[in-house]
């Protein structure tokens, strides 16, 4: 036994390792073909004008803003929804009751509702139905839907994770409920509730399909919520897939997408840090 | 102990219900949101399914709305084929992914690698899709014409769901009870055998929840698949052979249809959400098991 | 009480615009377009230049297919529709006017030897019955049909010259925009596939490896479509359901004028010129 098990040994590592070295090489690959194809033409006023040429030429100023815009519209509608979602589940809820069962089985089915379905429903309830038309906030409700179930159960899981003495002593000090859960629980999760967020942050960003028919194409700065705008993600598939001539721009909108990302995930990892630092200490 | 740099307790008993029940409020409408959407599907399909029996999406001759021919079923066997493949694929990637993160790499090749993944979670199904369609399918179509195909769909799927896979992988290993670790390697267990013997094992429900929430981001990812696949509504007899998926088809023709048409691509947002619908009950079978 | 800031930051900023959006629209003037991806691009650079002129106004273009443009136009949800083609009887009494014309241009990879198609080979291309390119004078490989989305105006144009229903074509590959149907070509050697010649010429002018194959003996070349000799060309149309009044009408006027001749030529389009 003990030969055969070190043979088996050497071969799973072997294995574990040429795994980890094609996923890198794919990586690279694809990362290398998009760095290659769009570095030239990268520069600040990429970033900064509006797109010229049906996008061949100027920048991404404008789609920079309307991506924006539409993010913050779904943060600010999903997140107090989701984390108070996660709240509710986490701590008032016991773990039979029928309230809780049916809003995390409804919750883990909305977690598995393709994007495109999400596109569709957005453009018959909030484009056509509450009349709002191709805007910014029916992109933005429509994205809001699809991050809820992301941030409820990342929240949900982060609560669960503390351990039972930060909620016997907060009921020791006599702390209410409420209290309990904003002044320990949820700063004591808030890497988890950031790690959420992330996710949330990086699904939306990427998100083409649900945006397509509710934020709609036009390439301009927006004036208002109502106006509107065409994401990131949908400029690259416009570029590639309609715009003759448009590959260079899509690389480079490409690139600035992934490194945005790339920003998000570190900034906000060090923010996760210091917020429970500020609030808390464990000893 | 814990320490709180501001006033702790809130004034009165009152707020505590409030709170309540705005949490209330707020589950109660994350949990409409499915049956909303049902309903707006099922309202969209209606004047369609009025028409046309059921049975119609499955015996048709072929998908032709523009004629009246309403058959889905291609288009179900095209999701299926490949979401299951690019399973198949991801599921022993992604695992060997977690464990080289948690077992083999050591710590700064493993922060770098995690980072990868998460990078390529990051990375939008257009980008994918965009690389694909310019690298992928030619060197496809050098193998077998015409480079658009399951087999392309297949692979940039797997590229897309590995990273769900790992991460959530990644995630069981982590709470696999440091205990069992010690404990069998005092034993004297060789590293594989304590993988295979106890941690795989422990780390089985997790593994599974995340295999699962794979499927669905496979059943249901769009432009991707749209730009490699080749979109020919058609039963694939090889790997090789171009297909459309359910989800494709909803964002090729839905900038352009209209009355019926419109209806039945609504009609194939619906079959999706059964599947997923499917999907999760079977996911919860297991998970009571 | 960081996360009731966060909350109450997010109302305000929800709040404020919620109230910044209305007086946003109300003090501009603004006009909805909706309609064919082939104009999509032309109809937003036109656009651009007509705001700069007209300040004030705000024109919006949303992307779709020609269907699509005719029935906003039809619920009034579009101002003004892009079509690709001509109207149908059943459309007749909608208002169209032709700001451009394009012609679809069949495209192979540039190292096909292929130099010209009949119309009869075509046909037997696109049904299957010629299944390798060297029954039509090419090398000994298999041919791949790349045909269009149901709902394509281009797709109905190339339909009807062929005399052919889209249930008889025998795809290997189905695209939706032009990018994609030339970037399919371009990778690989042995497909076929038609689309907008505007984009093909403006591809193949910049290097990229496909060639237009003539129709009927004439070249796809923007100076015949401009010519009015090559056999697949259609115009670009903005349609209205009353006659256009107002902005409208403006707008309308911009893009058929010398104005806006450049942004059509840059495109690969042909401008026209009002008689």
């Amino acid at each position: 036994m003990p030969s055969s098990n070190g043979w088996h040994d050497r071969l799973a590592e072997w294995s574990v390792y040429a795994v980890a070295l094609l996923i890198s090489a794919v990586f690279l690959w694809i990362f290398g073909d998009l760095a290659r194809g769009g570095i030239e033409h990268l520069s600040w006023s990429f970033l900064l004008d509006p797109p010229q040429n049906a996008g061949r030429g100027g920048g991404i100023g404008s789609i920079l803003v309307s991506t924006i815009l539409v993010l913050l519209i779904a943060l600010v509608v999903a997140l107090p929804l989701g984390w108070a979602a996660a709240v509710m589940l986490a701590e008032y809820v016991s773990s039979g009751s029928r309230f809780g069962y049916t809003v995390r089985n409804s919750l883990q089915i909305l977690a598995a509702v393709p994007s495109i379905v999400f596109g569709l429903f957005g453009n018959a309830f909030f484009s056509i139905y509450l009349g709002l038309g191709f805007s910014i906030l029916s992109g933005g409700l429509t994205l809001a839907c699809m991050l809820l179930p992301i941030l409820v159960s990342t929240a949900e899981a982060g609560l669960r994770a503390l351990p039972d003495t930060y909620r016997s002593l907060a009921v020791a000090l006599g702390m209410s409920r409420a209290a309990t859960v904003f002044h320990v629980l949820l700063p004591a999760a808030a890497p988890a509730l950031v790690a959420g967020l992330l996710l949330g942050i990086g699904r939306a960003m990427a998100e083409t399909a649900a945006l397509l028919f509710t934020s709609g194409y036009v390439d301009r700065m927006p004036g208002s919520l109502l106006d509107s705008g065409r994401t990131l993600a949908v400029h690259i598939l416009d570029l590639s897939m309609n715009i003759p001539g448009g590959d260079v721009a899509a690389h480079a909108s490409a690139l600035v997408l992934i490194v945005v990302l790339l920003l998000i995930n570190l900034l906000a990892m060090e923010m996760a840090t210091g917020w429970q630092r500020g609030k808390i200490v464990t000893e | 102990m814990i320490w709180s740099k501001r006033n702790i307790l809130f004034p009165s008993a009152s707020v505590d219900t409030l709170i309540l029940w705005l949490l209330r409020i707020a589950s109660g409408i994350a949990a409409g949101m499915v049956l909303l959407i049902l309903f707006f599907l099922l309202a969209e399909s209606l004047p369609l399914l009025r028409e046309v029996s059921a049975v119609r999406f499955v015996t048709d001759s072929s998908w032709q709305p523009s004629e009246g021919a309403y058959n889905l079923a291609p288009m179900l066997s095209g999701t299926l084929y490949a979401a299951g493949g690019a399973l198949f694929l991801a599921t022993p990637l992604g695992i060997a992914s977690a464990l080289f993160v948690a077992y083999y790499a050591p710590p700064p090749a493993a922060g770098v690698y995690r980072r990868l993944i998460e990078l390529l979670a990051g990375i939008p199904s257009v980008v994918y899709g965009f690389w694909a369609l310019t690298t992928l399918v030619p060197l496809i179509n050098e193998l077998h014409p015409p480079g658009a195909s399951l087999l392309a769909g297949i692979l940039v799927l797997t590229l897309m769901i590995l990273p769900t896979v790992a991460l959530t992988a990644h995630a069981a290993l982590l709470a696999v009870p440091d205990e069992y670790l010690r404990g069998a390697a005092a034993l004297g267990m060789s590293r594989w055998s304590i993988i295979r013997g106890v941690v795989l094992p422990a780390a089985r429900m997790g593994v599974t929840a995340g295999v699962i929430l794979a499927a669905g981001r496979a059943i249901g990812e769009t432009m991707a698949v749209l730009m490699v696949t080749g979109n020919v509504v058609q039963h694939a007899s090889t790997v090789y052979d171009p297909i459309r998926t359910l989800a494709a088809n909803i964002a090729l023709e839905m900038p352009y249809a209209l009355g019926d048409h419109r209806a039945a691509l609504f009609v194939s947002g619906l079959v999706l959400m059964l599947l997923v619908v499917a999907l999760w009950s079977a996911a919860a079978r297991i998970g009571r098991n | 009480m960081k996360l009731a800031g966060v909350a109450v930051v997010g109302t305000i900023m929800f709040a404020v615009g919620l109230v910044w959006s209305p007086s946003g629209n109300t003090a501009a003037q603004k006009l909805v377009l909706t309609g064919a991806s082939t104009i999509a691009p032309l109809a937003g650079e036109i656009a651009r230049r007509f705001e700069s002129r007209h300040p004030g106004t705000r024109i919006d273009v949303q992307t779709g297919g020609s269907s699509r443009g005719i029935n906003d136009v039809r619920n009034g949800t579009a101002d003004i529709g892009m079509v690709s083609r001509d109207l149908k009887p059943e459309e007749k009494g909608l208002h169209a006017y032709a700001i451009a014309l394009d012609g679809v241009g069949i495209i192979v990879h540039a190292s096909n030897p292929v130099v010209m198609l009949h119309r009869r080979q075509l046909i037997d291309i696109y049904t299957g019955k010629i299944a390798n390119w060297k029954e039509v004078g090419g090398v000994n490989s298999p041919i791949t049909v790349v045909n269009k989305a149901e709902g394509r105006s281009t797709l109905e144009l190339f339909l009807s010259y062929l005399n052919l229903k889209n249930s008889q074509i025998k795809p290997h590959v189905v695209i939706g925009d032009n990018a994609q149907g030339i970037k399919t070509v371009v990778g690989n050697r042995n497909a076929i596939g038609y689309v907008s010649i505007g984009a093909a010429a403006y591809e193949a002018e910049h290097g990229t490896p496909i060639k237009l194959l003539p129709l009927d003996g004439v070249a796809a070349t923007v100076a015949n479509v401009r010519s009015g000799t090559f056999p697949l060309s259609r115009p670009l149309n903005l349609v209205t359901r009353v006659f256009p009044e107002g902005l409208a009408r403006k707008f309308i006027e911009f893009a058929r004028s010398p104005e806006a001749h450049d942004l059509v030529e840059a495109q690969y389009f042909v401008p026209i010129s009002i008689r």
